[in-house]
């Protein structure tokens, strides 16, 4: 056997292997290494899979060799080769940029631990992505959760142990959630292999215990990537913690929360089947416009600027899952191509956070005045990443809005009023960078802040690589929207 | 005795709210967290209770049986264990966390954390 056959099974282990090996590293710039190292092979492993799947369709890896549905299996199709370049491309960036702030934020002695539990929540998110075992999605979720609760409270600011603890009660009701759902349906159906599941769920659609399933796992799930109104832990959890990790879990928690949202409603839950009518649209669609309304205006007031931005987050994961919530195409490619779009955008903009954090020592409004001349790298980038959250032309954040926009137009009647709400919210996130951007370049510094300089190339080269995907991706959607709108299709199970 | 055949189940439920009604309503972050167990170990029975069946025996080939042994399902068993496992390592990192707040603020009660935190 080839390595090539073996790439599902090393895109997990490979990472998974490695942590513990990691935190035997004590000198912190090796740890730092050995962590950016084995980011990068997943990364390529990542894009090897993607394009064996382009090329040849689902690819179905058996572990151990057991034939599912007895074994476990990972099953790797379009929306999950997506999912794991998205988590894999972004460790590959955020990983050798959190040098610098993690050597700033973070006690030396403890770096070796710190990526050793950077490399789990990575391990995690990606074994999320391409398990094709219900039970196993639970095993990974709690992987990346528990790992990214010692990751957010390796902050040196004492908030960050209250926001973690906040993250771990609600995370853990959310996982528990979600096996109870998992074990409701295997009550019914005798089976966790996915695909399986959705086979066998025809017969037994109709019964108190899927319905019930279906709505633990719906709310569970949803407890996870934090959709209004259950985001209450992601506003402290993202502002306390450390910078880069805020940057990563930004980008890859939630979005891999809303991939399994998506398996289950579509996959096992199946279109067709539609529960007793049980369209989880009907009552996902209105938080979804709540939550981006009600995110971009709280996210107005706020003068911690990763307050702000991870309010914004927050109204970001509403579009999202708003596209996914119209049952159309359009929509759900507007929905999918957003998790990979506002991965880049949020992952830069904190990002630029983590540099301001290195360089000032706060990220509050108030401490950044005039820094756009002493930062005037770091500064563009924010404007750029701001541009793209926004939805300016040329960059990716347009791209999502566009589709976004398309899907709710197709919806007729009340698809204008959310049409309406989404350039609404678009207008408000203009409010809220506008009050960064004008301190940061039309007000004066105050004094003694001339030794602020430019934050080191080490964190500006991974920033500037994202912002550039920002645009490079918001003219060139081949990729992106190619392969969201496939992978929507096989959701719908719609051919194209 | 419908209800009373159920018995397994009701426990589940009573277990589950009363966890959570605990992890909701005390401020204690030591409580939280206990209330979490309850909530959780409450599942751990849920997936004992479908494993089982009346008359079932230990999924064990018992050789020379005939066909009317009825065995158990051994898989939902295994599952808790993981799932056991999982549920002991959240509590081990959050009873962590518990020490290192109490640390900081000097009280683990949600409250006084909160007001120390609008101090500052």
């Amino acid at each position: 056997m080839s390595v090539a056959a073996h790439l599902p099974a090393l895109q997990v282990a490979l990472p998974l292997i490695a942590a513990p090996l990691c935190s035997l590293l004590r000198r912190p710039g090796v740890a730092w290494g050995f962590a950016t190292l084995v980011s990068w092979v997943v990364l390529v492993i990542a894009a090897l899979l993607l394009a064996q799947v382009l090329s040849e369709g689902t690819l179905i890896y058996e572990m151990g060799g057991w034939a599912a549905p007895w074994g476990i299996i990972y099953e790797v199709d379009t929306i999950n080769a997506f999912m794991l370049l998205i988590v894999a491309a972004i460790g590959a960036i955020v990983t050798p940029y959190a040098r610098h702030t993690v050597t700033a934020e973070v006690p030396a002695e403890q770096h070796n631990l710190f990526y050793a539990a950077w490399l789990l929540c990575l391990t995690g998110l990606l074994g999320i992505a391409i398990t094709g075992d219900a039970f196993n999605v639970f095993v990974f979720l709690e992987i990346s959760s528990l790992s990214s609760y010692v990751l957010i409270a390796a902050s040196n600011d004492r908030r960050a142990l209250t926001a973690a603890y906040q993250y771990l009660v609600l995370g853990t009701i959310g996982a528990t959630f979600y096996l109870i759902g998992v074990g409701l349906i295997y009550m019914m159906t005798g089976t966790l292999n996915i695909s399986d599941m959705a086979e066998r769920l025809p017969d037994v659609a109709n019964t108190r215990p899927i319905r019930a399933a279906a709505g633990f796992i719906t709310v569970g799930i949803a407890l996870k990537f934090a959709l209004f109104p259950l985001h209450l832990w992601l506003p402290n959890a993202y502002t306390y913690a450390p910078s880069a990790v805020s940057a990563f879990l930004a980008a890859t928690a939630t979005k891999v929360s809303i991939y399994v949202l998506l398996r289950f409603e579509f996959v096992v839950f199946g279109v067709d089947i539609g529960i007793a009518n049980f369209h989880f649209s009907e009552f996902l669609m209105p938080l979804c416009v709540l939550a981006f309304l009600a995110g971009s205006t709280v996210a107005i007031f706020q003068n911690d600027v990763k307050r702000l931005l991870a309010y914004s987050s927050v109204a970001q994961i509403g579009y999202m899952v708003l596209g996914v919530s119209f049952y159309s195409l359009d929509g759900m490619t507007a929905g999918i191509v957003h998790l990979f779009n506002h991965a880049m955008i949020k992952s830069a903009l904190f990002m630029v956070m983590g540099c301001i954090m290195l360089r000032v020592g706060s990220v509050q409004i108030k401490d950044l005045h005039g820094i756009g001349r002493h930062m005037p790298w770091t500064m563009f980038a924010f404007v750029l990443g701001g541009l793209s959250l926004i939805g300016v032309p040329l960059t990716v954040g347009f791209i999502s809005k566009w589709y976004l926009i398309l899907g709710a137009l197709e919806e007729g009647g009340y698809g204008f009023a959310i049409a309406a709400a989404v350039l609404i919210s678009s207008l408000l996130s203009v409010i809220y960078i506008w009050r960064v951007v004008e301190v940061a370049y039309f007000k004066p510094s105050p004094h003694g802040a001339a030794e602020i300089t430019e934050a080191p190339l080490g964190m500006l080269i991974p920033t500037w690589l994202l912002i550039g995907a920002n645009i490079y991706f918001g003219v060139q959607t081949d990729l992106t929207v190619g392969v969201a709108r496939q992978a929507a299709a096989l959701l719908l199970g719609i051919d194209l | 005795m419908e209800l009373l055949g159920q018995f397994n189940y009701w426990v589940f439920i009573v277990l589950m709210m009363t966890g959570f009604y605990v992890v909701i309503a005390r401020g204690n972050l030591v409580k939280k967290i206990v209330g979490l167990n309850i909530f959780q170990a409450s599942v751990f029975l849920f997936y004992i209770s479908m494993g089982k069946i009346f008359g079932g025996t230990a999924p064990i080939l018992i050789e020379g049986a005939d066909d009317t042994v009825i065995y158990s399902n051994p898989l939902p068993h295994v599952l808790i264990l993981t799932a056991i496992v999982v549920g002991v390592a959240t509590t081990a990192v959050g009873l962590s966390l518990v020490v290192r707040i109490n640390e900081a603020y000097g009280t683990v009660e949600e409250d006084e954390i909160q007001q120390l935190d609008e101090e500052t």
